[in-house]
């Protein structure tokens, strides 16, 4: 649907984005991540026409972005960072504008504008000037707006930024609805809207993109072996001994002990040589005769993928 | 073309969503039945010359305040980011605007029917040349508003905008003056007298119409467009 193939751009001297090349499959919902001033915008804009890119193709349902600007905006729904609006037009008359800018058909305008104000919830503030709107009435306005045409392709900069934790729940639900039909390509920071919305997920950083895969894959690239944490309480040099010996243990190292002394709890991080170790570990503490209080497979969180993707 | 009515139906409107443009209107006609009836008393003509004599002069700073908003808060705001990936030309959004601010120029000159009424209640003018001098105004202005659109277009500060389009405008009109001819060599006198705005709308004032003056007028209409139309598909502001 979407297809971009060493798409470059600079800023005078400034590199924003360097030699990017995806695709982003029909019905897709893809997260954009990176940190701020990565590309994601300039990317988005790109996209949607509203930069020429320095170097590089795109295309976008067949049409090239040179050649058919027009044929291109006309399959995409935009809504760009910060959502801008006309504060002194009232939502219908924004929402009707738009879609005549669109190209709905007249017979059909109304019809399409209705609908999409009962999808993003827009019933009570029908007349109200956009001005005097919350911010998540704004945020729903800007999505109405993106969708009043219903495109194939919907193209999301930051869409939860801004917004209170309610509506940040509501706006990314309504954003996995829309991705059931539609292909879908968001931008973010907030990483857990990546795991909340996405099926796969394309990290930028410093104009590259650096890594792309659904999020499990994402996590199992970046991490090394599995880690289990384990309290136990035992003697602590037999409860070593007994690791070091075991086969199925690789590194592992204690992480605190309390209370001190003889009767101590041992907090250790154990790395595995062989998958998901936890039953072994269980059934290795009660031979020895040893008791559990904890057991639990550390799962590395996209948060430290995403970091280890952009710091390194 | 359906795309720039559209535009210029949302811009017309929202002129009128601010009370400024009432604000705005109420001073400009005070203004012009000021300056007119101060001379109407005083030459006890009942013509309108002094009407379109002084009528460069108003535009002057009348007419950028109409277009400085037009692009330059779009830019500020970002909306011009939304407006510019639907699928329209940047030359439909030009046109569009354009046509906006011209039928906000041509309500505020019809407003202006007072003064006429009262010339041909109190004497016997000619309605050709008034006619005709309105023609002008209406010529003159929009030339002033595709300078102004375009100052527009470069600027993402209504004031930055709105002096630009002074100073431009200015610059068209003085050329054309004999304040500014009497400073330039004889050759270049009527060189500079023909570039000027002002030159070719005082024949328009007295009641001629010259093919030369509309294709001026249409020249420099279209020249701004156009370079507004390539600041807009330039964009180098993003």
């Amino acid at each position: 649907m979407v297809t971009i193939e060493n798409l470059t751009k600079y800023y005078g001297p400034v590199l924003a984005v360097d030699s990017v090349s995806f695709e982003v499959a029909k019905g897709e919902v893809v997260g954009f991540l990176g940190p701020n001033a990565a590309g994601k915008t300039t990317t988005m804009r790109v996209i949607t026409c509203y930069l020429k890119p320095t170097s590089g193709t795109v295309s976008v349902a067949g049409y090239d972005i040179y050649k058919h600007p027009v044929e291109v905006r006309k399959r995409i729904g935009y809504l760009p960072e910060n959502n801008p609006l006309y504060p002194e037009m009232n939502v219908v008359d924004y929402l009707n504008y738009i879609a005549e800018l669109r190209q709905v058909p007249a017979a059909e305008r109304s019809r399409r504008v209705k609908e999409m104000i009962g999808i993003t919830g827009l019933e009570d503030v029908l007349w109200k000037d956009i001005g005097e709107l919350s911010r998540g009435y704004r945020q729903r306005v800007g999505l109405a707006q993106s969708m009043v045409h219903d495109p194939d392709i919907l193209i999301f900069d930051e869409p939860t930024s801004g917004l209170d934790p309610n509506q940040i729940i509501e706006i990314r639900k309504l954003i996995r609805e829309i991705g059931r039909e539609k292909t879908v390509i968001l931008s973010t920071h907030i990483l857990p809207e990546v795991s909340a919305t996405c099926d796969r997920v394309l990290i930028i950083n410093d104009a590259r993109l650096v890594a792309s895969g659904t999020t499990d894959e994402l996590i199992n690239r970046a991490k090394g072996a599995d880690v289990v944490t384990a309290v136990i309480k035992g003697p602590e040099e037999a409860v070593y001994q007994a690791l070091r010996e075991a086969d199925f243990v690789g590194e592992f190292r204690k992480i605190k002990e309390e209370p001190e002394g003889e009767e101590a709890w041992l907090s250790l991080e154990i790395e595995s040589t062989s998958g998901d170790i936890r039953e072994k570990l269980f059934r290795l503490v009660v031979e020895k005769n040893w008791s559990m209080r904890e057991l639990k497979l550390e799962k590395m969180s996209l948060e430290e993928v995403f970091a280890k993707l952009t710091t390194s | 073309m359906k795309n720039a009515i559209t535009v210029a139906r949302k811009e017309f409107r929202t002129y009128f969503e601010s009370p400024i443009a009432y604000i705005f209107i109420t001073a400009f006609l005070l203004l012009v039945n000021f300056l007119y009836l101060w001379t109407f008393f005083v030459t006890g003509q009942a013509d309108m010359r002094p009407f379109f004599g002084f009528m460069p002069f108003v535009f002057l700073f009348l007419v950028p305040s109409i277009t400085m908003r037009l692009w330059a808060e779009e830019r500020k705001m970002g909306t011009l980011e939304v407006l510019l990936t639907l699928p329209v030309q940047e030359r439909e959004v030009v046109l569009g605007k354009f046509i906006a601010s011209f039928l906000f120029l041509l309500v505020m000159l019809a407003l202006t029917f007072n003064i006429p009424l009262l010339v041909g209640v109190l004497g016997d003018p000619d309605w050709g040349t008034i006619i005709c001098g309105y023609l002008g105004c209406l010529l003159m202005g929009a030339s002033y508003l595709a300078i102004g659109l375009f100052a527009s277009a470069i600027s993402d500060n209504q004031i930055v905008a709105f002096i630009l389009a002074i100073a431009i405008c200015t610059a068209m009109l003085i050329v054309g003056e004999w304040f500014f001819l009497i400073l330039v060599p004889d050759v270049f006198v009527p060189f500079f007298n023909f570039l000027g705005l002002g030159t070719h709308f005082e024949s328009m004032g007295r009641g001629v119409i010259d093919t030369r003056d509309l294709l001026y007028y249409i020249s420099v209409i279209g020249v701004f467009l156009y370079l507004n139309v390539n600041t807009v598909e330039n964009r180098t502001w993003v």
